[in-house]
């Protein structure tokens, strides 16, 4: 399409647009879908953005850092400490190691044991908290020099229990986007629907349109324009609904989590607005698809 | 103008035209006269390509109908009037829409031409009738309108289908008046029509050439009209 056919498209031609006579049924259906669809089609954004930054946030937080475990008895635990913290600092990759204090670690395990836990006299593990540098340390290269020189050395570098996490919320946010497809799709076989029907209806008139010399391009044009028209503002209704019940979700909390985490955030607010202009995309295609059909069959 | 060679035609049964030659040449006046169920619609319908001869060629401006796409075939459309015997209007537009609607659908914005269509309007006499939607109307009335709409683009050729078929005998020869006006100012006229005193009205004011289909044929008429 030129440049003026689009701006006559958007603009319209008044006359043009009179020639198909108001359907009000297929009209309401088409407002009721594309609405409908688009409010549905916000959580899903939401959901999968949502799952994006979490995984995101997950992969890099955790990939950043390492814990090195002394399982030592007490009388070698401070040697094999100091032992396995040389190590480190001679090991390139690393860029921060760090024996957690007895206060530390009493911190971490609070919430499972409550607070007047005697842990002297447990066998606890010294833990070192270990930074990664970019780029990072050769696990393995590390694992086999400590098993040699600190025997109660065990580095968890957090893959093995990061690494599914991180691949769950990768999935939700595939099956985000996959919904946002398939709604797409839905109000695509929607309107391919409420186009025919129309088209159907008016039969007779598209009959006397061509008797007087109109081509299928302009006929097509006028029940395109109509059906995106009426998706765009069904659209737009069904986003401005959806976001406002997005708004309205409880901040994002540390208690929450995931779930009070599913509100946009910042320019993310503005990606709904994308909603609108696939569904009227979508709507236009399959009129268009619809209308060049139906006419075809027609002549 | 128009041009048709050995064509035959038929709905699916048995044939209903045969054999049909003619050449309508540009500023001729032609009547199409024969009886009901003669074929005359059906032959109105092969020339202006509303239905395509199942044997033969029809050319209109030298153009075979037959090798003509959809486009090609809307833009002919524009050059040739035509009366609908039924009329074939959009119900749900008022009077001076249907007339303005060749120019609508051609992309001419028929505001700009209301000068244009306003006079049109008075000359077939439906000035107050403009804003009446098309079943509001008198049989008389809309084929005054349906002959508006057929000459709104200045077609070279108009084609009509029982123009008078509704009308009393005073409306029916304004309706021709109109017609020959046309044709004076060089249009190709042909009128289809069984209304005899119509005809012999209009051969004693312009050259006239009546054609009747009689037998699936197409014959010159006599001097008997
Ligand atoms: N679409 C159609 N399908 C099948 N038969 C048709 C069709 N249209 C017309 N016919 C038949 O073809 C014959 C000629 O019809 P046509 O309308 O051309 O006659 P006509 O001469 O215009 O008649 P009238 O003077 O009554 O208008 C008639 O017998 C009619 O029944
Ligand atoms: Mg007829």
């Amino acid at each position: 399409m030129s440049k003026g056919t689009i701006r006559n498209f958007l603009l319209g031609d008044p006359q043009a647009d009179r020639v198909v006579p108001p359907s009000g049924f297929t009209a309401q259906l088409t407002l009721f879908v594309s609405g409908a669809m688009a409010f549905l089609a916000v959580f899903a954004l939401a959901l999968s953005l949502a799952s994006g930054r979490l995984a995101d946030r997950w992969a890099e937080e955790l990939a950043r850092s390492a814990t090195l475990r002394i399982n030592a008895p007490a009388d070698q635990r401070a040697a094999q400490t100091a032992a396995a913290l040389q190590i480190l600092r001679q090991t390139p990759g690393v860029a921060h190691a760090r024996a957690l204090t007895e206060e530390e670690q009493a911190a971490l395990l609070l919430p499972w044991f409550g607070a007047d836990l005697p842990l002297e006299d447990l066998p606890v593990p010294q833990l070192i908290e270990v930074i990664q540098d970019d780029p990072s340390y050769d696990a393995a290269g590390l694992r086999l020099r400590l098993s040699g020189e600190v025997p109660g050395a065990v580095l968890d570098d957090h893959t093995r229990w990061r690494q599914p996490l991180v691949k769950a919320a990768n999935s939700l946010r595939r099956l985000g986007l996959v919904s946002i497809l398939l709604i797409a799709g839905a109000t695509a076989a929607m309107i391919t629907l409420a186009a025919h029907a129309a088209l159907a209806a008016n039969r007779q008139v598209i009959e006397v349109l061509r008797l007087v010399g109109a081509r299928d391009r302009y006929i097509a044009q006028a029940f395109v324009r109509r059906f995106t028209l009426r998706a765009l503002i069904g659209a737009t209704v069904g986003m401005a609904l959806g976001v406002l019940g997005i708004f309205l979700l409880p901040e994002a909390s540390d208690e929450g989590g995931f779930l009070t985490g599913l509100g946009f955030q910042g320019a993310g607010w503005l990606w709904p607005v994308l909603i609108p202009i696939l569904g009227a995309s979508v709507s236009f295609l399959a009129t268009w698809i619809a209308a060049r059909r139906t006419l075809g069959e027609l002549s | 103008m128009i041009e048709l060679e050995n064509v035959a035609y038929n709905y699916g049964g048995g044939e209903l035209l045969s054999d049909l030659s003619l050449k309508l040449s540009a500023g001729s006046f032609h009547f199409l006269t024969g009886p009901s169920g003669s074929g005359k619609t059906t032959f109105m319908k092969l020339c202006y390509g509303a239905l395509l001869p199942t044997s033969g060629s029809v050319k209109v401006f030298d153009e075979d109908l037959r090798k003509l796409d959809r486009d090609q075939m809307a833009m002919l459309r524009r050059r040739v009037g035509v009366v609908h015997q039924d009329c074939r209007f959009l119900d749900h537009l008022p009077v001076a829409d249907n007339i303005a609607l060749p120019m609508t659908v051609s992309g001419r914005d028929p505001a700009q031409e209301s000068e244009n269509l306003n006079e049109l309007l008075s000359w077939v006499g439906l000035s107050d009738r403009a804003d009446a939607l098309p079943p509001e109307l008198s049989g008389g009335e809309r084929q005054r309108a349906a002959l508006a709409r057929a000459v709104i683009m200045s077609p070279d050729v108009i084609l009509a289908d029982e123009p008078t078929g509704n009308v009393d005998w005073e409306m029916s020869q304004r309706l021709l008046q109109l017609l020959i006006e046309l044709n004076k100012m060089g249009k190709t006229v042909m009128i289809a029509s069984h209304d005899l005193a119509l005809i012999r009205a209009a051969k004693s004011q312009v050259q006239a050439r009546v054609l009747r289909i009689s037998n699936r044929r197409l014959q010159l008429a006599g001097a008997d009209l």
